[in-house]
């Protein structure tokens, strides 16, 4: 018989302390509907993803209900759309955008992720048609997200991709001007970006990858936070301890619903993804386990130790308790999406630099922050290419998903509602970049990409 | 399959026996049970298993948790696999 104290436990992590499973992503191979035609195409991509992912959503939730755990978004992701965009004989794509839109909600589920294009190292035909459609597909669209990968540690950054990202993201800013800016919460820029991330907007379906992949994302800074505090005031090696036995148990969770997901799906399973994903709920906060460490005020001297020991430790519980961890695997620091992180970023405490001082330390990078309006293409490029050479110098995953908020400055504040929460607009430097942004060309790859 | 019902609330005469009464008319057989109480909190864990039972674990589990809110107490039914998989290795 199992012990009851645990059994009590793992439902007061569920009822109280908001763990759930964040995601679970249906990966989706496109390449067998390139077409010269994009009607052909679209029409292609619209049956194989209704096909593939028919019973995606019921089946989560039949398992939701089963294991009494929380599955809060199925989602899809699918091979960078920029392939399909090379062979199509026009020149606006945004059609592809707008069949993935109306694929998504034929099944059902909340987000399809997978209009990027990765590169690194230069553009083709295809890459330059996706990029160019991202503003104006994004804007007509609702649960379409959009990636761009613009540099690798073998590669090295490509410097043109990310002055071409600043002025996408502006113009997508404009575009959604009464809506939040919104269109901008849907476009990540990657370095290193994985190919089997379940989490938007940065999924999409690598090329290395199955024909169907499930990937599962799961949560529970709650539970980190809630053991954290139940642990006092030991020291370093315990608390060390004590986040790797809850990183643990969360992630054998995430193991058994994608073993079972992919089994009831008939698909591969791919990956379960370590990630402590924040939401604005209370009590569900990365910036709240930070401070049960000690720290008065996410964004003060100790945050960066803190999170570079609460991501390891994450990671080192999570890979023992599943077959295959891969996506982003860490903590997630978005500003808009988390509560603690959002009073941080309001009162002052917690500025853009320290911001990114954190994302060297923990997955993903800069995430869900608001800057003014006005802020030149080439500062928020000149951002982007800060945050990509700290993933490129240090090998690992690096993003922005940065918010120019059309019409606001600094004091004001953007307001999704749900699980994308809200952002108060935070000062940029005024020191023009536009002359380093114009060089142009490759940043070339650090000595350490030569590994062979 | 085997499942893991929990009953967590204030202390009251019948408890185990409304339970056990819904579980045997649909033919589910309990087959380990423990139930403290604590502080006058009423805590009870059983191990069931619904290989012979005449409803879907759906509906079995909807009428549980309605029961369960008629006598002010809260009803989980879990799969057996969510417990074992992060509690054992």
């Amino acid at each position: 018989m199992l012990n009851t104290f645990d059994i009590l436990e793992t439902i007061k992590m569920i009822e109280e302390e908001h763990l759930d499973i964040r995601t679970v992503t249906m990966g989706i191979s496109l390449r067998d509907c390139i077409s010269d035609s994009i009607v052909r195409a679209t029409q292609r991509i619209y049956d194989k993803i209704c096909r593939s992912a028919e019973r995606l959503v019921p089946t989560a939730e039949s398992i939701e209900r089963e294991y009494g755990i929380p599955i809060v978004n199925k989602r899809i992701s699918v091979t960078p759309v920029s392939l399909l965009c090379d062979a199509v004989e026009t020149d606006y794509v945004g059609a592809f955008a707008h069949t993935l839109e109306r694929a998504a909600k034929t099944i059902g589920v909340n987000y399809v992720g997978g209009y990027s294009a990765l590169v690194h190292k230069g553009f083709t035909k295809g890459d330059r048609r996706l990029i160019r459609s991202i503003p104006e597909a994004l804007t007509e669209t609702d649960c379409v997200c959009a990636s761009i990968n613009v540099a690798t540690t073998r590669a090295g950054i490509n410097m043109d991709a990310v002055a071409l990202c600043g002025e996408i993201i502006k113009r997508a800013s404009e575009l959604t001007a009464d809506r939040e800016s919104v269109a901008c919460s849907k476009i990540v820029v990657f370095a290193n970006a994985p190919e089997d991330n379940p989490f938007m907007a940065g999924a999409f379906h690598g090329v290395g990858e199955a024909e169907c992949a499930i990937n599962v994302g799961v949560s529970g800074p709650g539970v980190v936070a809630a053991a954290v505090k139940r642990a006092g005031d030991c020291s370093f090696t315990e608390l060390a301890e004590t986040i790797k036995r809850t990183a643990f148990k969360i992630t054998r969770m995430g193991q058994l619903v994608a073993a079972e997901a992919s089994r009831r799906l008939g698909a591969e399973f791919g990956i379960v993804d370590l990630s402590l994903a924040p939401t604005p709920a209370v009590g569900d906060s990365v910036a709240d386990v930070l401070e049960s460490m000690g720290l008065e005020t996410v964004g003060t001297h100790g945050t960066t130790a803190a999170l570079a020991l609460l991501n390891d430790a994450v990671k080192k519980g999570g890979v023992m308790a599943s077959n295959h961890v891969g996506g982003l695997s860490g903590a997630f620091i978005p500003v808009s999406e988390d509560a603690g992180m959002i009073t941080a970023a309001r009162s002052g405490a917690l500025t853009l630099d320290k911001l990114e001082a954190m994302t060297a330390v923990c997955s993903v990078g800069l995430d869900m922050f608001a800057v003014p309006g006005d802020t030149p293409a080439s500062t928020i490029s000149a951002i982007i290419a800060d945050e990509i050479s700290i993933g490129v110098i240090n090998n690992k995953t690096t993003a922005v998903r940065i918010i120019p908020a059309a019409g606001k400055t600094v004091g004001d504040e953007v307001s999704y509602g749900g699980l994308f929460g809200s952002a108060p607009v935070m000062p940029v430097h005024s020191g023009s970049s536009e002359r380093f942004v114009a060089r142009g060309g490759r940043i070339p790859a650090p000595i350490h990409s030569q590994r062979n | 399959m085997r499942a893991v019902i929990t009953v967590v609330g204030k202390d009251t005469v019948g408890i185990i026996a409304e339970v056990t009464g819904l579980l045997s008319k649909h033919g589910v057989n309990v087959m380990d049970i423990s139930q403290s109480i604590l502080q006058e909190l009423f805590a009870m864990v059983m191990l069931v298993d619904f290989s012979g039972c005449d409803v879907t674990f759906d509906e079995l589990a909807r009428m549980l948790e309605r029961r369960g809110e008629e006598l002010g107490v809260k009803i989980h039914v879990m799969h057996e696999d969510i417990f074992t998989s992060m509690h054992k290795i």
